[in-house]
């Protein structure tokens, strides 16, 4: 016996990794507190060493990028609020750990259906009852791209959820190649559309169908649209029989068929909410902001809020603050590689998100684990 | 036990391990001769996996010593169970499907200088000239039958050279005759000098394939007796043991009447093998059904099936509704169904958090599972589930932080309350449970006995599979015994003798041939 105790000492690791009890809040807004500054500190040293710029020019560009006059701020909140729905739109079905990385075709489907419905139909009601729109007609419009954009958002979610449901395909890779045959569909309508033309669907194209500025501010109509959407998906998720439906099934679905959840539908019901919602995100894009037909609206943002839903816990509100991060961050960003007298471009920058975002999903780990170090006391060999 | 014994090839002595409250072997002392075949003998849960366990270094004996050829070793892991030439053959095969026999057979062993895939296929063809092995090294696993798998993990062993093999049930998955050229195999090995254990708790095969048989019986050594001096009446005797009086409740049935009519019932696996073959039986209210089996001889798809988790490919489910004497075909109903046709089935199912509950969910939405249908409107009601939570935890002394704990925090006992808690809660008239007591301690397990009872007395048709035949015999006042899918006889409980219950649980027909 005594051998083998010897043994087992030498092979003692350093230190050992054990799952913690749950933190308490406090704690571990600490820890993610502390996570920030280290990042910041992280990121200063490394400014001034690899560009010797003060790092403090650096950050005060970032802040000033971000939200330096009305219109940064407008523009902030703006790509905050999209990047926000989206992320609103992809937490059901990752809650029921349905894969669905086709936030960004859905999207699409929604802006794409929207411009249409501009283009066309308000061609149709300029036609019937005078241009620029009557009031109604206006608000007709807006109702039918609307109720478009959901139904082709709904219907790009549903496809490859009804596929799963009936011969277990790959969630995965179907939506995936649904963000390309959106893609696709898109390039096809923007050249019909101007044929001939320079090929562009821009707002001097699609006329009709925008949104009313609120208080005489862009976007205003957009941003309080997301906010009360995503109210609505938090407390679809915590208090409604479907929000518990989804929980059930996306922890076991061995319980939920023991209970009685036809998890099929509630698979096919998830992805039609999701993709509804980012098919709004799309109609939010182009009739509340772009006013254009752009294969890029959605900007990878389908992707990025999948990170968004996750870091944030599938938690509705926690989104809000984890997207104004990321968007602030972004614009910040651009306005370092733009702003005279630093000399830098955006690769620059994008390192700094990365170290950010690096001890903020790092922190995590800390938060979740708990580190004990051996103590290293030498062996007594008796 | 004499220390210098030089004709054996292993020898343990004394060895104890518990894990946690569970006492999984207790001061055993086992021998294997060298060139012998060494049936181990034991009911589900009686330590035979464990101790071989700790044979191939999986786990470390708590007490106790293993002797390899007269020497004592210390074995910390399986690569030191090869160092002293012990190999283990698993239940559960541990291959690469996308390699072939081969690439599975050297996964892992270093080898000085170059290595060769060809020499090491010579060496394996080698190996299977000598015993009989009919293998094609270069044939990839997943084109492989279960039993040319099985093939290739004893070769994995004997190319390590294992002189002690243990084959943990290699039978359960072959067919007959792919069992006749197992045993064919194993008498060449042995001849060879080759020693080994096979586990297994089909009384046939021991009888055909071992020298001697140890038996174990919860956790303990029995004893080791020559294959040839006894009968298999007399080995069941020893497995399952004197009856042991436990002093479990058991009131006579009020007023027993027919409650669940399940006759000629058979459904097939999704590899459409039959799992349960044309069974019949009749649960009475106000009484409790015993199932006894081997483990995964049925007991738990027949469950399923019934509570519609499960479409039966024949046969009829018929509930009598107590009120309106009512018949209702409950076959093809889904759980839902069932649930709105007023009838209270009640499943307490064997994989707690994995069926029966939602381990990451609190013991509140878990209490929902059931229940959170109810109300007319699109939102929850948490305000039932909240009190029931509550009141399961005081009068069943759930120990737990508080009722917003997640479930899969709670030791296995408390979990198993809560469950039980949530399905007696909707006073059903049918009440299933699967190895309810399976983990749990004394207390426990007490608690969950009376719980069955607390049903019975109020008129619930109680079903209870069971591992222990002496809770079984105690509790039960009619014991179903089923073996590979078929019934093979009901008892009344208070006459059944346990030797009567382990003859028919081990007895195979002679048509059967799957395992």
């Amino acid at each position: 016996m005594a051998d083998t105790t010897k043994k087992k000492a030498d092979k003692e690791p350093l230190f050992v990794v054990s799952k913690r009890a749950e933190m308490k809040f406090g704690k571990s807004l600490l820890v993610r507190v502390i996570a920030i500054a280290a990042a910041l500190l992280v990121c200063g040293v490394l400014t001034l060493i690899l560009t010797k710029n003060n790092p403090l020019t650096i950050f005060r560009t970032i802040v000033n990028g971000a939200v330096g006059n009305e219109t940064r701020i407008l523009e902030t909140a703006y790509q905050t609020s999209i990047l926000l729905i989206i992320s609103v739109a992809v937490t059901p079905a990752f809650k029921m750990k349905f894969w669905n990385i086709g936030a960004e075709g859905q999207v699409i489907a929604g802006g794409l259906s929207t411009a249409v419905m501009m283009y066309y139909v308000g061609g149709t009601f300029a036609e019937s009852f005078g241009n620029p729109l009557p009031a109604w007609a206006h608000t007709l419009l807006i109702l039918i791209m609307t109720l478009t954009a959901l139904l082709s958002g709904a219907l790009w979610g549903v496809i490859p959820a009804l596929f799963k449901s009936k011969w277990k395909t790959n969630e995965t890779l179907f939506t995936l190649m649904m963000n390309y045959v959106a893609i696709q569909i898109t390039e096809a309508v923007r050249v019909t559309i101007n044929k001939g033309g320079s090929g562009k669907v821009d707002s001097s194209i699609l006329v009709h169908g925008w949104f009313p500025k609120l208080f005489g501010k862009e976007y205003l109509l957009d941003i309080i649209i997301v906010l009360i959407i995503t109210a609505i998906i938090y407390v679809y998720l915590k208090y409604s029989k479907h929000g518990y439906e989804i929980s059930v099934v996306g922890e076991s679905e061995n319980t939920a068929r023991y209970v009685g959840i036809n998890v099929q539908k509630v698979i096919i019901r998830t992805m039609a909410l999701s993709g509804a919602i980012c098919g709004l995100a799309g109609l939010l894009i182009v009739g509340g902001a772009s006013h254009s037909l752009d294969k890029n609206m959605a900007g990878g943002r389908g992707f990025t809020a999948i990170m968004v839903s996750w870091l944030s816990k599938f938690n509705p509100v926690v989104m809000i603050f984890s997207s104004l991060f990321l968007v602030f961050l972004q614009r910040g960003a651009k306005e370092v590689a733009s702003a005279p007298g630093i000399g830098l471009n955006e690769s620059f920058s994008e390192i700094l998100t990365g170290i950010l975002l690096f001890f903020i999903i790092g922190c995590e780990f800390f938060i979740n684990y708990k580190v004990t170090f051996r103590k290293h006391t030498k062996e007594v060999t008796a | 036990m004499n220390n210098t014994n030089e004709n054996c090839a292993l020898r343990l002595e004394h060895v104890s391990k518990t894990f946690g409250r569970i006492l999984a072997n207790r001061d055993v002392d086992l021998e294997l001769r060298y060139g012998e075949v060494l049936a181990l003998l034991g009911e589900n849960g009686s330590g035979k996996t464990t101790l071989m366990n700790m044979i191939s270094g999986i786990y470390h004996p708590d007490e106790g010593e293993i002797y390899i050829g007269g020497k004592r070793v210390v074995i910390n892991s399986p690569k030191d169970s090869y160092k002293y030439g012990v190999g283990m053959v698993h239940q559960h095969f541990k291959l690469v499907d996308v390699f072939t026999a081969a690439e599975n057979i050297v996964l892992g062993i270093s080898e000085k200088g170059g290595f060769k895939i060809k020499k090491s296929i010579a060496k394996i063809k080698e190996i299977c000239g000598r015993y009989g092995f009919q293998l094609d090294p270069e044939k990839k696993i997943y084109e492989m039958s279960v039993s040319e798998k099985q093939t290739v993990e004893i070769v994995k062993v004997l190319y390590r050279g294992a002189d002690i093999l243990i084959l943990d049930e290699p039978t359960a998955v072959l067919t007959p005759q792919e069992t006749e050229r197992l045993f064919a195999v194993i008498r060449r090995m042995r001849d060879d000098g080759k020693s080994i254990i096979i586990i297994t708790h089909k009384l046939h095969e021991v009888m055909a394939i071992s020298d001697r048989v140890a038996v174990l019986r919860k956790g303990m050594h029995i004893a080791t007796v020559n294959t040839a001096d006894v009968t298999e009446s007399e080995l069941t005797d020893m497995m399952v043991g004197q009856k042991v009086s436990l002093n479990i409740e058991r009131t006579e049935p009020v007023d027993p009447k027919e409650r669940l009519t399940v006759s000629h019932l058979s459904l097939l696996n999704k590899e459409g093998v039959k799992v349960i073959n044309d069974i019949s039986f009749a649960a009475n209210s106000g009484e409790i059904l015993g199932i006894a089996g081997i483990a995964g001889s049925g007991q738990r798809e027949l469950l399923e099936t019934i509570a519609g988790l499960r479409v039966p490919a024949e046969g009829e489910i018929i509930y009598n509704d107590p009120k309106t004497n009512e018949k209702t075909d409950l076959r093809k109903k889904t759980p839902l169904q069932i649930r709105e046709l007023g009838v209270r089935l009640s499943f307490v199912p064997e994989d707690r958090l994995g069926m029966g509950l939602v381990g990451n969910m609190d013991i509140i939405d878990n209490m929902m599972l059931r229940t959170y249908t109810g109300g007319r409107h699109v939102f929850l009601d948490r305000q039932p589930s909240k009190n029931l939570a509550e009141e399961i935890i005081k009068s069943l002394e759930v120990v737990t932080p508080g009722a917003t704990t997640p479930v899969r925090r709670l030791s296995g006992g408390n979990v198993q309350k809560v469950l039980v808690g949530r399905e007696i809660s909707s006073a059903p008239s049918v009440l299933m449970a699967a190895y309810p007591v399976r983990g749990l301690d004394i207390n426990s397990s007490y608690m969950i006995y009376n719980l069955l009872n607390e049903q019975k007395k109020n008129g619930a048709a109680v079903i209870f599979v069971g591992e222990d035949l002496d809770v079984l015999l105690e509790l039960c006042d009619r014991i179903m015994v089923i073996c590979a899918g078929t019934v093979t006889g009901i008892l009344d409980g208070r006459t059944a003798e346990k030797k009567e219950i382990g003859l028919l649980m081990t007895k195979l027909k002679e048509a059967e041939n799957d395992g």
